[in-house]
This record gives structure tokens, C-alpha cells and sequence, in this order.
């Protein structure tokens, strides 16, 4: 019985030693304490949270950035089709032209071979003409140096005319 | 692997030391050719006393005393309690006690309680208790007083220790012995205090808490110690528990919100002819929840006390030295098993105690 009988001088130290303790503690110990874990805890929290801030910021950039990116490219790609559009018809109209051109100095080639040819066989013709008339009198001069040779020349077509 | 051996090693050597200690109860008891009472040995060790008897035999061995205070018709009244212990031993039939001398003159000490003398010098007995003599108030600084101050003072250093090194270094990481403590100081803010009581009124129930866990949790720790400065059954002695439980109950009823009365006086869906008998229910359970949290500890605690003393007495009840081959092993893992009570019946009462403070100023939500 007596192990559950409470002891009036125990109660009495024990309230006042608990209280002084509770007192000193709360003032001296706890106080101090709590309050450097828990500016700590929100510090810790802070940081967090403008760690995810930024995160996300950064996220929001960089999303940014690829669609500038992707822009960009897609920028290029469409001038350097067009680039190659355009020298492709450069060419293809030079070609063209350059066959006009080549043609035409063909054709005025071949014109002017065609009238230097006429003009030269004109020439020609004149040269053989006046050659054989040259050539006709050396033969007539010969054939008509003797009167034997008159005599025969005169036979000789005599005859022909005889044949007809 | 090493940390383990050193601590086996450690608690192996409480459990020898506490041997040590009942051996010289055993000793001292074999000298007089008296059988072994294990259940006077035990009670004895459980419960407070005047002197912190250190080693040797009961009377006459080395121990401490402590100053006796007693407030008498005639005023106060100090003096070392070894006016008792080297008093005269009387033996009245069955009852033993003994006669105060030099500044204890005229008192007597039965079983550590301080009683008047009567005209003759004596004590008288009615089965087996004092009958008749007056009884000064005690206020003496006893073996369970000292202990409370020592482990106070325990605690106090080791949170001052840790407030000085956020006071020295700031919101930083924690190291030493603040590195150690802090996790349990937000483990009780977080998930005792916040988890159990309303968000916004919690902060003024932290100090309480931290400090009532701590002190039991230190006191717990310093009980299971079986030399001095530990030993004294300090946190299962029911006038401790007793104070505790009726702090929290204070607590209790002096926050206690309009909610929480008209839960009691007019609990919500029960009907009017049901209040006569509810209503005095209420009101008991008022008291039988601080009432248990007092049962708990002290129950728990001197169980443990209890418990390691008895395997230890195997020993002595058999008379030879080879049962300590089973008493030591086996007090040894209630020993071990008791460090674990220790925290766990501190976490407990201030879990409660959060938990019935909690309901106390709860608000109304329906």
C-alpha cells in the first residue's frame, strides 16, 4: 500500500523542481531551440521553393529557346529551298538562253557560208569561164596555125554538119 | 560490430554491478542468519529513502545521507538522517524500527516513514502499521528528491548544451550533442504536438511537452543505472507520476474550449432523458484519462525495477553463485528491454498528454 500512497514532501519537491525546470527550459533551452530549427526548416523551404521556381523558369526558357530554334531552322530551310529553286530556274533559263544564242550564231553561220559559198562559186565560175576562153583561144590559135590544120578544122565540122 | 561488443559489454557490467549491490544486502542479511525476503528486499530498493546506500552492508555500509526535514507542532526540524541509520534498531514483535538519536531525538523511523515518539520513546503497532503516533510532515531531501534534482539538472545541461550551439553558430546543420537532440525536439514538435493539437494553439503546448518527455525519458534512463547517480526509482514512484498527470490535467481543464464543456455537459445526439447518467460519466472520464497516464508510468517503471530485481535474487533465493548463469543473461535482456521502455513510456505520456490537451482545444467542425 504504501508503493501507491503519494508523499506529501516528494509532491512538494517535485513541484517545484519540475516547475524551475519547466521554467529554465522553456526561457533558456526550447526558446532558442525551436526557433533556430525552425528559421532554419522555412530557410530550407525558401530555398526550395526558388529552387523550383527557377527550375520552372528555366524549363519556360528553354522551351523558348527551342521553338526559336525550331523556328530558325525551319527559317533556313525554307530560304536555302528557295535559294535552290531560284539557281536551279538561273540555270535552266541560262541553258535556254545559251541555246537561243548558240543556235542563232549557227544559223547566221550558216547563213554566211552559204552566201560566201555562192559568192565564191560565183567567183568561180567567172575565173573557170574566163580560163576556158583563154584556154579556148590558145587551142583555137594552135588548132588555126597551119593552113593544113584550117583545112582540117574546117573538114571536121564540115562533117558534123553533115551528120546532122 | 565493435560499438556492439562495447555496449553489451556496458550493460553486462550494470547487470554485475547490480549484483555488487544485492550482494551486500545478501551479505549483510547472512550475518545476521535472517532468511533471504526477497519481497522486503525489493520493496525496499523500489521505494524511496533517507539514505542513498551506496555498497556494503544495509546498516553500516558505505551510503550517503541525506538531510531529513520535518515540520512538527514545534516548527521546523533538519538534521542528517544518519541520526537514524546509526540509531538504535528496535525490535517490537514482528515490527522493526528505529529510535532516532542526538538531533533525531524523539523520532522514529518504520520502514523509511518518520513518526513522533510517544511520552515512553516508542511506536505502537496495530497490524502491522504505526498506530497512535503523530506524524511530522516530511519534507526531507530523500534518495528520490536528490534524484529528481540530479536528473533536472541532467537535462537542463544537456538542452542548454544545445541551445548555446545554435546560439553560437546560428540556423545551421547541427553537430555534437545538438545533433543528436534535435531530431527528437521536432520529432515532439511535428508528430506529437502539431500532428494531435489544433494548428494554430500548438506552439504554447511545445515547451511543456518537450520538457515532460525529456524529463521522464532522463529520469527513466537514470533509474535503470544501479549505482549512484542512478538507481532510485524515481519516474515509478506514483507521487512523480501523480504531478506529471495532474499537469497535464490542469492543462486539460484550463485550456479547455466551449466545445470541449458542451461535449461534456450536453454531448451532440444524445437524447435529453440520457444526460443524468451521461453526464457524470463524462465528468469521471475527465479524470481517468490524467489517471491512467499516473498508472502507466508508474506501473511500467517499477514493473521493469521490479523484474530485474527479482531475476537477480534467483541468486540469493538459491544460494548459489552458478544461477547467476541464468539470472544475469536474463536480467540482462530486461535490462536492455527496459531502455526501450524507458523511451517509449516517454514518448507515450507526452503523446497522450498532447492527445488530451488536443481534445481539449479542438475546435467545433460539425
Amino acid at each position: 500500500m504504501d508503493l501507491v500512497t503519494p508523499d506529501l514532501g516528494l509532491l512538494f519537491w517535485t513541484g517545484i523542481v519540475f516547475c524551475s525546470l519547466l521554467f529554465l527550459l522553456a526561457k533558456f533551452a526550447w526558446k532558442p531551440i525551436l526557433t533556430a530549427v525552425n528559421e532554419r526548416g522555412e530557410s530550407i523551404a525558401e530555398a526550395l521553393e526558388l529552387a523550383e521556381k527557377t527550375r520552372d523558369e528555366m524549363r519556360a526558357l528553354k522551351a523558348e529557346n527551342d521553338q526559336i530554334l525550331k523556328q530558325a531552322k525551319a527559317e533556313r530551310d525554307e530560304i536555302l529551298k528557295e535559294a535552290k529553286e531560284i539557281a536551279v530556274s538561273m540555270v535552266e533559263s541560262a541553258k535556254n538562253k545559251s541555246k537561243v544564242e548558240s543556235q542563232k550564231i549557227v544559223d547566221s553561220a550558216r547563213d554566211s557560208i552559204r552566201s560566201e559559198k555562192a559568192a565564191a562559186m560565183a567567183e568561180l565560175k567567172t575565173h573557170v569561164a574566163a580560163l576556158s576562153l583563154e584556154i579556148a583561144e590558145k587551142v583555137i590559135r594552135t588548132e588555126l596555125s597551119s593552113d593544113e590544120k584550117q583545112k582540117a578544122l574546117a573538114n571536121n565540122l564540115a562533117s558534123d554538119i553533115n551528120m546532122n | 560490430m565493435k560499438k556492439a561488443i562495447l555496449y553489451f559489454g556496458i550493460a553486462l557490467l550494470f547487470s554485475l554491478s547490480s549484483i555488487a549491490v544485492l550482494a551486500s544486502d545478501g551479505e549483510s542479511q547472512g550475518h545476521e542468519e535472517k532468511e533471504f525476503n526477497v519481497s522486503e528486499m525489493i520493496m525496499h530498493h523500489v521505494k524511496d529513502a533517507h539514505e542513498w546506500h551506496l555498497w556494503g552492508p544495509e546498516h553500516g555500509g558505505t551510503t550517503i545521507y541525506l538531510p531529513v526535514i520535518l515540520i512538527t507542532e514545534d516548527g521546523i526540524k533538519t538534521f542528517s538522517s544518519s541520526h537514524f541509520y546509526e540509531g538504535e534498531l528496535i525490535h517490537d514483535n514482528e515490527n522493526h524500527y528505529i529510535k532516532g538519536a542526538g538531533a533525531a531525538e524523539g523520532f522514529g523511523m518504520f520502514h523509511e516513514k518518520i513518526y513522533e515518539l510517544d511520552r515512553h520513546g516508542k511506536l505502537h503497532f496495530e497490524n502491522g502499521h504505526v498506530h497512535g503516533n503523530l506524524k511530522p510532515y516530511d519534507f526531507s531531501i530523500t534518495k528520490n528528491v536528490t534524484s529528481l534534482i540530479i536528473g533536472s539538472f541532467l537535462v537542463f545541461i544537456i538542452m542548454f548544451s544545445c541551445a548555446r550551439f545554435y546560439k553560437n553558430h546560428g540556423s545551421v546543420a547541427p553537430k555534437g550533442i545538438a545533433k543528436f537532440m534535435e531530431p527528437i525536439i521536432v520529432f515532439i514538435q511535428d508528430d506529437i504536438a502539431k500532428a494531435n493539437i489544433n494548428e494554430k494553439k500548438y506552439k504554447k503546448f511545445v515547451p511543456y511537452l518537450l520538457t515532460i518527455f525529456f524529463f521522464i525519458w532522463i529520469n527513466n534512463l537514470l533509474g535503470l543505472i544501479p549505482i549512484f547517480p542512478g538507481s532510485a526509482n524515481l519516474t515509478g514512484n506514483i507521487t512523480i507520476t501523480l504531478f506529471l498527470a495532474s499537469l497535464t490535467l490542469i492543462l486539460t481543464l484550463v485550456n479547455g474550449n466551449k466545445n470541449y464543456w458542451s461535449h461534456i455537459f450536453s454531448p451532440p445526439g444524445v437524447p435529453k432523458a440520457l444526460l443524468p447518467i451521461m453526464i457524470p460519466i463524462e465528468i469521471v472520464g475527465i479524470f481517468t484519462k490524467p489517471f491512467a497516464l499516473m498508472i502507466r508510468l508508474f506501473a511500467n517503471i517499477t514493473a521493469g525495477h521490479i523484474v530485474i530485481l527479482a531475476l537477480i535474487s534467483l541468486i540469493f533465493i538459491n544460494k548459489h553463485v552458478a544461477w547467476g548463469a541464468l539470472s544475469v543473461p536474463m536480467a540482462l535482456f530486461i535490462s536492455v528491454l527496459e531502455l526501450l521502455v524507458a523511451a517509449l513510456q516517454a514518448y507515450l505520456f507526452a503523446l497522450l498528454s498532447a492527445l488530451f490537451i488536443g481534445a481539449a482545444v479542438e475546435e467545433a467542425h460539425h
